[in-house]
This record gives C-alpha cells, structure tokens and sequence, in this order.
C-alpha cells in the first residue's frame, strides 16, 4: 500500500492525463461557483456605489441569500436522496402559524410554542417520507397533495380561532424568551459598535441612535444558514450516512442490495427539510412579529431552484450543499441587487432564468464529465 | 484454500411453484467451495429462480437446502449475505454517479472517530479500493473515480472484489458477461478464476457455452425447470451442452446450414 500514490506501472495509454487546475475545477459546484463570481462581477460594475456593498446593502442580501440557503441546504440533500418537498412553501407558513396560536393565542410560554412546532412539523415531514416509501409513489405528487393541505390549514386555522388571517404581537409574546432568542436574536454587537467607532462600518449621525453602527449584528438566521451549510456538507461528505444519501438516490434497488436502510434514510431526509423549512419560519416570525397565512408561497421552487443551481441532479445521487449554497447566494444576490442598481424589479425572473439555465448547462456537463455519462 | 470434499451447499429436489406455474421441477445441484460451478441454460429455463431460491430471495416450494452442512433458513438477502453468499446482479450492484471507493464500501462503511464523533473513513477506503482492484488486475486512475466511468468489465469486476472482501463463501454471478466485448469478457472470467483459487465457490450462471468451459469445473444444465445432472470438467464436450440448453433438434439443423459456429 505504500506505492498507492506512486503512478502505477501499467497505466492505461489511453487515459489522457489531466491538469491539476483542470481535476480542481472538475467539481459539482462549479457552476454555482462560476454564477457567483459573474454576478459579483456584474454587481460591482454596474451598482458599486448603489450602496449595495455597504455594511447596510450588504446585510440587506446576505439576509435574503441567507433564507434562501435554509430551505436550500434540506432541499439539497432530500434530492440527493431521490426525492423532493414541494410542501416546503407551505410548511413555512404552517410552521409561522402554529407558533403564533401556540404562543399568543394559547399564550404558552415561547420556548414551549417553537418546540412543539419543531415537532410536529417533522412529525409531518415524516408523515410524507412515509407516504412516498410506502405507496412507491413520485414524492413530487405526495408533497404536491400536502403544499394544498398545509396551506388550507394555515389560512382556516387563523380564521377560525380569531377571524383573520395575520396573528401578531407575537414579538410581545417572545420578549426575554431564551429559544426565541436563538431565532430572532442577533450577535457580535459588540464587534460591530467598535467597528461603528472605528468609522469602518456607517454609524447613524443623528437621532436617539447617534453614535450606533446602522448594522448592529448578525442576525442568527445567518448563523442558523451557516451551522446548517456546514452541517449538511460535512453529513453528506464525511460521514457513513452521507454515502447512503447519494445511494439511495443514486439507485434504491442497488443500495438495498447492499444493505442501505434506504426507507430509513429518505423518512429522514423529509424530516430534515421540514426542519429547515421550520427554522426558516421561525426566523421569520421573530423578525416580522406576525404569523401570515400567505408566508412561504413560492419557496418550494426558489428552493428547488438554488439546489439545481448548484450542480444536483434532479432525478438524485448528485450534487452538492456548498454548491446549493452557492445557488442560494446568486439567488439573493441578484433579487436585491437588481434593487440596488435600479433596475426594473420584474427584470429579476430574466436574470434569474438566464442565470438558471446557464448554470445547469454546464453543471450537465461537467457531470457528464465526471460521471461517464455521455 | 482446501478443495474439500463437502459441498458448502447442497440443494436436494428443489421445486417452486408461483401460483399454477412451475419454475423449478425437482432440481439437485451440490456447490463446492473453491470450484467454479457453471449453471447453464437458454431464457426461461429457470436460472434466475434457482438463484433467488439459492440466495434467499425466494423460499422452495419443496426440497431442502443445506449451507455448510445445516439446514438453511434465511428470511430474505440480507440473511444470505450475513452468511457468506453474496449475489453479483448484472445490473443492480453499482451505483454510476458515486465514486469506486463509495460503491465499494457501500452498507460497510468504514468508520474512524473524531472525538464524539464519528466520519467516513476515506482514506482507509480509498486505500483498500486501490488495494483489491490492483489485487484483480485493475488499475484505478483515482478511487475517487465515478463507476459510471468503468467500462462494464471493470464493474463487474468491482462487484466482485467488493463480495470476496467482504468475507462471501459462495458468489453467485447473475450472466456477468453477457453484456461485455470479447477483452472485458476475458477479464472477468480471469477475475472468476481468481478468485476460485482464494477457495471461494463460484457459481456462474450464463448461456455462453464458450465461456462455461473457458473456467468451469462442474456444469448444470437447466430445462425447463429440471435439470439432466451435474458433468464435471472433461465428461462433457461443448457441444453436448449446447444440445442439452437448446433440447437438441432445432439447434442441430440450425448448427447445418451455418456451418458449426453457434
């Protein structure tokens, strides 16, 4: 074993040697990485002094890539494993709702409101990951059946127990609360009051703020998308679950062959995006202070959408968290930056179809690249 | 690395029955280890129900079973592979989009801790996976190479240096080289041979009489569900077994007008 990294003697002629530069861009998350890089690039060309790379603009989009990577992270490894949530949308504003009658309209305790949340909204994405293992059925249509069922809920529950479809005073509700707290808080504001006193970051000039950095932390729903990136990466990388993962994506029947517990791991693959759809929601109604009945519409498909963005293959056994990531950050990116640089925001759906298609042209290919497909 | 006398399976009077069809009619084949034991016969003759009812998939209707000497009872493959019998499917054994090393050591991950926790352990797989292919004959560019790159020899040939690895007495080979060119053919059948010799028994099921004989040691002969006896290497001449596949008749008209190359 000691001459495993020494070329072997009979090497196949017709192999071509590869360069180094070319095997380290022969990744999944190459398109993700080349879509990030070209719409920086756009960006601090055509909207530098927009105000879109101050501390303020910044914080504007890595709030919203930050969202947009929560739900992308569950999506990413659901559909690695074989699957996809098209309830996710709606399990966000289910999740909203549920806390805001838990907490303010039951008025128990915050902490006590988002665990019970946490529960039953996995409880539910086990519910669809055992549906889909047990009739063989496309999950596309299983968590289709649920997008309707969860929404119909999320507007009838309100309706019914205080006759509108928007419960607030849920900020009241959390005030001094520690869970709340780990979902609507923010930290570092020490670090961003000496950068204020610094003048490397803008501080506000007037008012009963003066002296106050305008950005005075970070928000823990970034935290929550970084812990949950790196979470996700290193599951589907470094550990034996992980392999199963792309197993039981890449072909059920071969998998269980070998002994993959595959219905295991894709009822837990359902669970963890309800998960991340859950801490989504959770995020959002501390920020907001409200539960709406029409939260999360859409998310889903901007979920779906960062994943494949990022190099996964839509049909499973492919793909990659960073590179979901990524389609995360250009997702953002461009929705508020195409803001920034003034430009009409329906724009924002041709830029991003632009970019989505690009992205997964290559992606195919690099794939085929590493995969033999052709 | 004995070539004993005791057979690792036995199955006596095999039949099975799937509702009012009969897939297998009284059938006795003796597996030995470290011999390579050829099942041969045309589509539809019952090769693939013989297998499954070897491997566990299936329970026989009628017969007995015996694996080292002792009655077998698996309730489904998982059981099977516990004890040592391991199937290499023609198709379902590789997954294209994962890499060598990932495939190899799939539902046996290797494990290394890292303080309470625990990862996959890449560098022993990725060395092991190097290790066995070279073992085989194999030379992997990278274990981190997809399969979806291998040709259908080298997977095959995976397949099986992943079964002996992990620990099979018995390999049962589902037609591994009915799909394959002439060189990858040629490989996998060395690859066959090797690992008979590490006193593996091999069972070969194929409908090539040319590659039966190239590594058999005993040859059956399945009909229609029944079978003419086992022949061992040397009492049998290819073109008696082809006879015995086709039933005789039509192939030896056939065989005429073509001029003796079927």
């Amino acid at each position: 074993m000691g001459d495993a990294a020494s070329t072997s003697p009979s090497q196949d002629e017709r192999i071509k040697e590869i360069s180094a530069l070319r095997r380290a861009l022969i990744r999944p998350e190459l398109g993700g990485m080349v879509g990030t890089v070209a719409v920086f690039t756009f960006f601090l060309l055509f909207a530098f002094d927009s105000g879109m790379f101050s501390s303020q603009g910044v914080m504007n989009w890595a709030v919203v890539s930050a969202q947009f990577m929560i739900i992308a992270v569950g999506a990413c490894l659901l559909m690695i494993a074989g699957e996809f949530d098209l309830s996710v949308g709606s399990m966000i504003g289910f999740a909203g709702m549920i806390i805001a009658i838990l907490g303010v309209t039951l008025g128990w305790p915050m902490w006590m409101a988002i665990l019970a949340t946490f529960a039953l909204c996995m409880a539910i994405g086990a519910l669809n990951g055992w549906i889909v293992v047990r009739t063989g059925l496309p999950s596309f249509i299983v968590t289709l059946a649920f997008l309707f069922i969860l929404r119909g809920f999320t507007i009838f529950l309100p309706q019914m127990i205080e006759r509108k479809t928007i419960i607030g005073g849920i900020r009241d509700a959390a005030q001094g609360d520690w869970l709340a707290a780990a979902f609507g808080g923010k930290i570092l504001g020490g670090l961003f009051v000496w950068l204020g006193d610094m003048g490397l970051i803008s501080v506000f000039d007037r008012g009963t703020r003066a002296g106050q950095p305008v950005v005075d932390g970070i928000p823990m729903l970034i935290v929550w998308a970084l812990v949950l990136i790196v979470f996700g990466h290193v599951l589907l990388t470094r550990t034996k679950f992980g392999n199963w993962i792309f197993a039981a994506g890449g072909d059920a029947e071969a998998a269980r062959n070998s002994g993959v517990p595959v219905n295991k791991v894709k009822i837990l693959m359902f669970m963890f995006t309800a998960f991340c759809a859950t801490v989504f929601a959770v995020c959002q109604v501390m920020e907001f202070g409200s539960a709406g009945a029409d939260r999360g519409l859409l998310k889903e498909f901007e979920a779906i959408i960062a994943v494949v963005i990022g190099g996964a293959l839509l049909t499973g056994g492919y793909g990659s968290v960073i590179g979901a990531a990524l389609g995360a950050l250009i997702f953002g990116v461009v929705q508020q930056g195409l803001f920034f640089a003034d430009v009409e925001s329906s724009l924002f759906r041709v830029f991003l179809g632009v970019i989505l298609l690009g992205a997964v042209i290559l992606n195919t290919n690099i794939r085929r690249i590493i995969t033999g497909e052709r | 690395m004995t070539n004993g006398n005791a057979p690792i399976i036995q199955m006596t009077d095999i039949e099975k029955h799937f509702g009012s069809v009969i897939a297998l009619a009284g059938v006795s084949v003796d597996i030995f280890p470290g011999e390579c034991h050829c099942l041969l016969g045309d589509n539809g003759a019952g090769k693939s129900t013989f297998i499954k009812t070897m491997s566990g998939v299936h329970k026989p209707t009628h017969g007995q079973i015996l694996f080292e000497g002792r009655p077998m009872h698996f309730n489904d493959p998982r059981d099977a592979i516990a004890a040592g019998i391991a199937t290499v499917h023609q198709h379902l054994a590789m997954i294209p989009l994962m890499s060598v090393s990932r495939n190899f050591f799939m539902g046996n991950e290797p494990e290394k801790k890292v303080g309470p926790f625990r990862f996959f352990d890449h560098d022993y797989a990725n060395r092991v996976t190097m290790e066995e292919m070279r073992k085989m004959g194999i030379n992997l560019r990278s274990p981190d190479q997809a399969v979806g790159t291998l040709s259908g020899g080298e997977r095959q040939t995976v397949a099986i240096a992943r079964a002996v690895h992990f620990g099979a007495k018995v390999l049962i080979l589902d037609e591994p080289t009915s799909a394959l060119g002439v060189r990858q053919t040629a490989n996998v059948l060395a690859t066959i041979d090797k690992v008979r010799k590490q006193g593996i028994a091999v069972v070969f099921i194929t409908h090539n009489v040319r590659h039966a004989m190239a590594v058999g040691d005993r040859f059956t002969v399945l009909n229609r569900g029944q079978t003419l006896g086992t022949a061992q290497r040397g009492q049998i001449t290819p073109e008696e077994l082809q006879d015995m596949m086709a039933g005789g008749q039509e192939l030896a008209a056939l065989e005429g007008s073509l001029g003796g190359t079927v």
